[in-house]
């Protein structure tokens, strides 16, 4: 039995040793193991120069990393906090993601941006944020979320392993809960869906913390719902979803961020697009609310809840 | 506001030592100020400060003039560098008039500053790679890099499909945000030393409005921090765009490197000896592991920002003629036919040179093939997605 934060650890430890290239950047990563300890460990075992302890200044962290790329390494980024991007957001959508577009291939971004993402564990502003859908929207980048310790496990050493620069969501409320055993092998590939439960009357669509909240909405639901975990962003894996949505001919998508112009949109946009007329009845959203992340006392009026993904599916089944 | 100083004053008139100084790295410099860059009275834009010290072996009227610290022995190079600087004038006014006949989209002259960016790449050594911000064009043709690729970026014809990228990385259009690379970069030879010393540095150019960003502070800190081989070769050329170099800082641009604790020294950028012999310092001893440096190029804009700039609106024609005298090509030629290094026989061939130059740069446009959809689409990503790859077939699909 692991958890999430120790399956990412791991993958990490597996990948620094595989190859001399790889290296960590962060801040507080090194002596400290990061805030959330997900690098416990690896400074000891490789090093000041491999797991580097940066100064505090996010855009400078992702500038350099590239810079180090442009010198051949591979550059694993921790951001402490999903809050904490957006000084970084320049050099990530100017830089990062558009260097091998601009170099016409000459020049690729082998690079990994670690955030822990979303909310639920009771802090301050700017630490329960989900940003992914500037991400997705910016093309060159490739943005993954996993829900579990298994994915998390392989889903990092596919990152790193990956040409392209890889935003990796890391669900932080998460990190630290029992989270099973980690599978032999990868499961999926990195941009691959994955059926999380399988069922017939509705497919709940999600990612990241949002997949086990759809687990327990489907186990306490008086229907056969499927989950589907998403698990890519961008690209997202749209066959695996119109074969599920196909199969079912409903869907709710469930997230966290804010409801306008979320991944959600273009989920439920495209399956309007492509799938119809198989589909018994219009897509639904559960989401976060159109405001500012709130207080932490009120966190859970606004996170999707099981009560509210059932009463989405009421909706979508009395259509 | 207060003016540059208005009095001349020799360099050997007031020689201040400044050995215990840490910022400068135990450099001392002769206290020439800015306001002595040409030996005249006004230098244009206030400075809000006396200039400071500045490096200077060749004055605006081509003397040579002694250094305590820096010296440029080997005269036998300058009528190479001068062919660099005039040929790469001939190519910024050519690709200036390119731009006015439509042909290109759009051109950051560098007009002026030919003697900083020359000396700078001059300095270079083979393993050393150059981060240039948007109007290096002299240090592109300098390290013989094709210039068929700057007419392409500027015609539109690709996003920098550049060849030579191990020694001048990509033109960056974000103010600033290739020093951060350069910092990485070093960081990484630094680290593929393994402990010694890295034998390799970068260069990166910015200007003196980009000291005003947050990723130039943050390099100029990342760099300190970690001991980086990595030289910021600051072009202070008195405007960006509009403003003057007074809105960005109130204290002289060199000085910035004290607050980040490595040294940072101003040098007369319109004088190809001293910006070499400071480059070449500043280099060395990154190479050498002894970290960080900053270098304060100071020199004139004397064109527009861009082709779509007008500088009439916000300087004066005083401030322009004032630059004009301190011209980077004349005072080297001034220099070199005074010691009998050139003649005017060469110059006349250097000139039929730069004619013929001119000639291929405006044929080179018509060869220029623009970068297809489709590729486009495929450098995206190194891997493509099946999304991309059916928004392509989409697109092609709505040609037939």
């Amino acid at each position: 039995m692991t958890t999430l934060a120790r399956a990412i650890n791991s993958g990490l430890h597996r990948a620094l040793e595989a190859d001399p290239k790889v290296l960590l950047t962060g801040e507080d990563i090194g002596r400290l193991g990061g805030v959330f300890r997900v690098t416990e460990g690896l400074q000891e075992a490789f090093g000041e120069d491999r797991v580097i302890d940066a100064p505090l200044a996010e855009s400078g962290i992702v500038g350099t990393a590239i810079g180090l790329i442009m010198r051949g390494y591979r550059v694993v980024v921790e951001i402490q906090f999903d809050g904490f991007v957006y000084p970084a957001f320049d050099q990530i959508v100017t830089q990062a993601a558009r260097l091998n577009y601009r170099t016409a291939g000459r020049q690729g971004v082998p690079m990994v941006i670690r955030i822990p993402f979303g909310g639920g564990i009771g802090a301050i502003e700017h630490h329960s944020e989900s940003p992914e859908a500037y991400f997705c929207h910016t093309p060159g980048l490739k943005v993954v979320a996993p829900s579990n310790a298994s994915d998390a496990h392989w889903m990092i050493q596919q990152a790193i392993a990956s040409p392209d620069p890889v935003i990796f969501l890391e669900p932080k409320r998460r990190y630290h809960a029992a989270g099973g055993d980690i599978d032999d092998e990868a499961a999926a590939g990195l941009h691959d869906a994955r059926i999380a439960k399988s069922g017939a009357d509705a497919t709940l669509i999600a990612w990241g913390p949002s997949v086990l909240t759809c687990l327990e909405a489907a186990k306490a639901s008086e229907y056969d719902l499927e989950v589907l975990d998403l698990r890519s962003l961008s690209p997202v894996d749209w066959p695996s979803v119109y074969a599920s949505v196909a199969r079912t001919r409903r869907a709710i998508v469930v997230q966290e961020a804010p409801r306008t112009l979320g991944l959600g949109s273009e989920l439920a946009a495209r399956l309007h697009e492509d799938l119809f007329y198989d589909m018994e009845a219009p897509v639904l959203r559960v989401t976060g609310y159109d405001i500012p992340y709130p207080p932490a006392r009120l966190e859970r009026e606004y996170l999707p809840s099981v009560d509210r993904i059932l009463d989405a599916v009421d909706r979508s089944l009395s259509a | 506001m207060c003016q540059a100083a208005a009095q001349v004053i020799r360099p050997d008139a007031r020689g201040r030592a400044l050995d215990d100084d840490p910022s400068t790295g135990g450099v001392s410099f002769r206290p020439l100020s800015a306001a002595d860059a040409g030996g005249a009275s006004s230098l244009g834009p206030a400075l809000g400060d006396d200039g400071g010290p500045m490096v200077q072996l060749l004055d605006a009227s081509g003397r040579r003039w002694p250094d305590e610290h820096f010296d440029f022995p080997d005269v036998d190079v300058l009528p190479n560098w001068l062919r660099d600087m005039v040929l790469a004038r001939r190519f910024d006014s050519e690709a200036t008039a390119l731009q006015r006949h439509g042909e290109l989209a759009l051109w950051p002259p560098c007009l002026g500053q030919e003697a900083a960016q020359v000396g700078a790449a001059r300095a270079l050594g083979d393993r050393d790679v150059a981060f240039p911000s948007y109007r290096e064009h002299a240090v592109v043709l300098t390290l013989g890099l094709p210039y068929r690729q700057l007419l392409a970026l500027f015609r539109g014809c690709d996003g920098g499909a550049w060849e030579g990228l191990d020694r001048v990385r990509n033109y960056q259009m974000i103010i600033g945000a290739q020093t951060l690379h350069a910092t990485g970069y070093a960081m990484g030879m630094q680290l593929d030393a393994a402990g010694s010393p890295p034998d390799a540095a970068t260069l990166v150019f910015h200007g003196d409005g980009a000291t005003s960003q947050g990723d130039v502070n943050e390099a100029y800190l990342f760099a300190a921090s970690r001991n980086a081989p990595v030289v910021f070769f600051c072009q202070n050329n008195q405007w960006a765009i509009s403003e003057p170099v007074t809105l960005q800082s109130r204290t002289p641009l060199h000085r910035r490197a004290d607050g980040f604790g490595f040294p940072g020294i101003r040098v007369d950028g319109n004088d190809v000896l001293a910006v070499h012999a400071v480059t070449t310092w500043a280099l060395e001893r990154a190479r050498r592991g002894e970290g960080p440096a900053l270098i304060e190029a100071y020199t004139y804009r004397m064109g527009a920002h861009t082709t779509s700039d007008d500088p009439t609106k916000y300087r004066t024609d005083d401030e322009s003629r004032a630059w004009a005298d301190r011209d980077p090509i004349d005072r080297l030629a001034t220099y070199l036919k005074a010691e009998d290094l050139i003649d005017d026989a060469w110059l006349a061939g250097l000139d039929a040179e730069a004619r013929d130059f001119g000639a291929d740069v405006r044929a080179a446009v018509a060869d220029l093939r623009d970068a297809t959809m489709a590729s486009l689409f495929d450098n995206v990503y190194a891997e493509i997605t099946d999304e991309l790859r059916a928004q392509r077939r989409e697109h092609e699909g709505e040609l037939a």
